[in-house]
């Protein structure tokens, strides 16, 4: 039987009420083509500029590969890269994921007490100004050569922006939302859960998209120090060999894994928030 | 500081309240609203700063009564002082009879902007008053289907705030605050917003809201205390409208409206009793000087 029947308890729209109609998809890929397009020539024109340089000889191969190379090696060994590739992201997930519950705790611990606001903020401003790639060498001295000097460096490059935004969008609350809480005589962790948790996400997000991205250069500047596995160890050792097309490879590889995670962040953002974006979709379009 | 501000509260009580008595007896013999001798005072860093003088009015169970006066003059910050939102630097603020010493929960808030939560629909953000004080969910569910039909919001339950007008989120506000039907309706500029930037079609908006709260106060025994800046709404509305001088606020008079408690929009506006009404209050609020 088909549900696409016209049903007489569908919900009528009254007028006066924005429209949210699903686009014909259709519309929506030609939409998504207008919106995608700058950047892929953009991208296009990179790629072929990098070819005709590689290509033309005028850089020795062995310090620029070509594309086509560079494609070769992803084709031969995709086992090589994706073996190594997996470790790699293992290491980011795992140090974003332990950077986003210590941080989003952190930071209501922060905005509801001003002595631990006032006890752990110079320290995290401390630690923030630590350049955590100089110290990954003492994690590797502490850890070994396993995974956790790795998650560890990724979690501290990627706690920051968690509790910066998390601060942020908690203290953002509308403070008439507050009072009318305290007139409902809302317990303090109902106005938490129902008031200032909710509303201090589209803060939160925009501060995961930064630190998932970061989280995984953490990952790699930890297998660079001191690693037999993931893809830091492959372009070391890439590097060692004057192997460039294998280099660039893990490149590719490395930079596709942070487009992912970023993307990943965003559909969550999108799935967890409708109310959020499409008032910034309907707030970027009245702009324009 | 307590003991002063009691003596101030049972001052001019025909009948104080005995030890130990029943609160509900004593809630039908008190105003349902009561601020004696208030003041408050606000430190900034350049200076003292008087928001309220010497304010004391008497609400009866029942009454509308609108507050109008110039901008800063402390119409909102009393609002806040019968809501226990705020503390007075001096005197006592009664509701139903009983001090008020913090937030109060037998009242509904309605501030000028509406403050829904985005990601509540409207029945949601309407039972979020429920939620809040643990209320039945069935019964407060029904109650809120009553509330949306009442002031027209039908159709619009599962309508999320971005997606409604002002003026509809201003009724959302509305019934989110009479849900739990309270004795004491708080209304800070509640149509303030809705004349803003598009003249003409939310004066029609406003007149409507107008209206439909005027019913909704009629068909319950609710008591309203209402701050507007809209002379016309205040009089259309109230029973009685207290004028309030510029900062520091002090009550100028309390004009009491002679209209029938039946009032039909066009014809009220009309009438002479209104215009008198509305004439005297922009001549006090003239002398005052400083109205918007």
């Amino acid at each position: 039987m088909s549900q696409r029947v016209l049903s007489p308890t569908a919900p009528r729209k009254p007028a006066g009420v924005a429209e949210r109609t699903r686009p014909s998809p259709r519309r929506r890929a030609v939409e998504a083509a207008e919106k995608s397009w700058r950047p892929l020539a953009l991208l296009a024109a990179c790629f072929g500029a990098w070819w005709v340089i590689a290509a033309a000889g005028w850089v020795e191969s062995y310090l620029l590969p070509t594309p086509g190379a560079t494609l070769d090696v992803l084709l031969e060994q995709p086992g090589y890269l994706w073996e190594h590739g997996w470790v790699t992201t293992y290491e980011t997930l795992l140090g974003f994921l332990i950077a986003v519950g210590v941080g989003i705790l952190s930071a209501v611990l922060m905005v509801y007490s001003s002595t631990v606001e006032k006890t752990l903020y110079p320290i995290l401003l401390f630690a923030q100004v630590v350049p955590k790639i100089a110290i990954a060498p003492l994690f590797v001295v502490w850890l070994g050569f396993g995974i956790g000097p790795k998650v560890l460096i990724a979690v501290l490059i990627a706690f920051f922006p968690v509790v910066i935004s998390m601060v942020t969008g908690l203290k953002a609350v509308d403070p008439e939302m507050l009072q009318l809480s305290a007139t409902m005589g809302a317990r303090p962790w109902q106005t938490f859960l129902k008031i200032r948790f909710p509303a201090s996400l589209p803060h939160l997000f925009s501060g995961l998209k930064v630190a998932v991205t970061l989280a995984v250069t953490g990952a790699v500047v930890g297998e660079f120090v001191g690693a037999n596995e993931g893809l830091g160890y492959v372009i070391l050792q890439a590097n060692g060999n004057l192997d460039t097309p294998m280099l660039f490879a893990g490149l590719l590889v490395m930079s596709l894994i942070g487009v992912v995670l970023f993307v990943l962040v965003e559909i969550a953002e999108k799935l967890l928030l409708p109310w959020h974006a499409s008032r910034r979709d309907a707030a970027a379009t009245t702009t324009l | 500081m307590g003991t002063v501000n009691d003596t101030a509260l049972n001052k001019s009580d025909a009948a104080p309240e005995q030890p130990g008595a029943p609160s509900d007896r004593t809630a039908t013999i008190a105003p349902a609203v009561r601020l004696a001798d208030v003041a408050v005072r606000f430190r900034t860093k350049k200076k003292d700063v008087t928001a309220l003088e010497e304010v004391s009015l008497d609400v009866a169970r029942g009454e509308f009564v609108a507050i109008v006066g110039p901008s800063g003059c402390g119409k909102s910050t009393l609002l806040k002082l019968v809501a226990g939102l705020l503390a007075p630097s001096a005197g006592g603020v009664a509701l139903g009879g009983e001090h008020v010493r913090g937030p109060r929960r037998d009242i509904g808030f309605v501030f000028q902007r509406a403050a829904l939560l985005d990601w509540r629909s409207a029945r949601r953000n309407i039972l979020l008053q429920a939620e809040m004080r643990g209320l039945p969910a069935a019964g407060a569910r029904a109650r809120a289907d009553e509330l949306i039909r009442m002031t027209g919001l039908d159709g619009f339950e599962d309508a999320y705030p971005h997606e409604l007008s002002g003026g509809m989120q201003q009724r959302v506000a509305l019934c989110r605050a009479l849900l739990h039907e309270p004795p004491v309706l708080l209304m800070d500029e509640p149509f303030g917003a809705l004349d803003e930037p598009f003249g003409a079609l939310d004066a029609l908006t406003r007149e409507q809201m107008n209206v439909e709260l005027h019913r909704i106060w009629r068909e319950t025994d609710t008591t309203v205390l209402l701050v507007t800046h809209s002379i016309p709404e205040a009089v259309y509305l109230a029973d009685r409208v207290v004028v309030m001088s510029p900062r520091p606020g002090t009550v100028t008079e309390i004009i009491e409206v002679g209209l029938p408690r039946e009032r039909e929009y066009a014809a009220t506006l009309a009438s002479a009793e209104f215009r008198s009404a509305t004439g005297r209050i922009r001549e006090l609020l003239g002398a005052a000087g400083a109205h918007d």
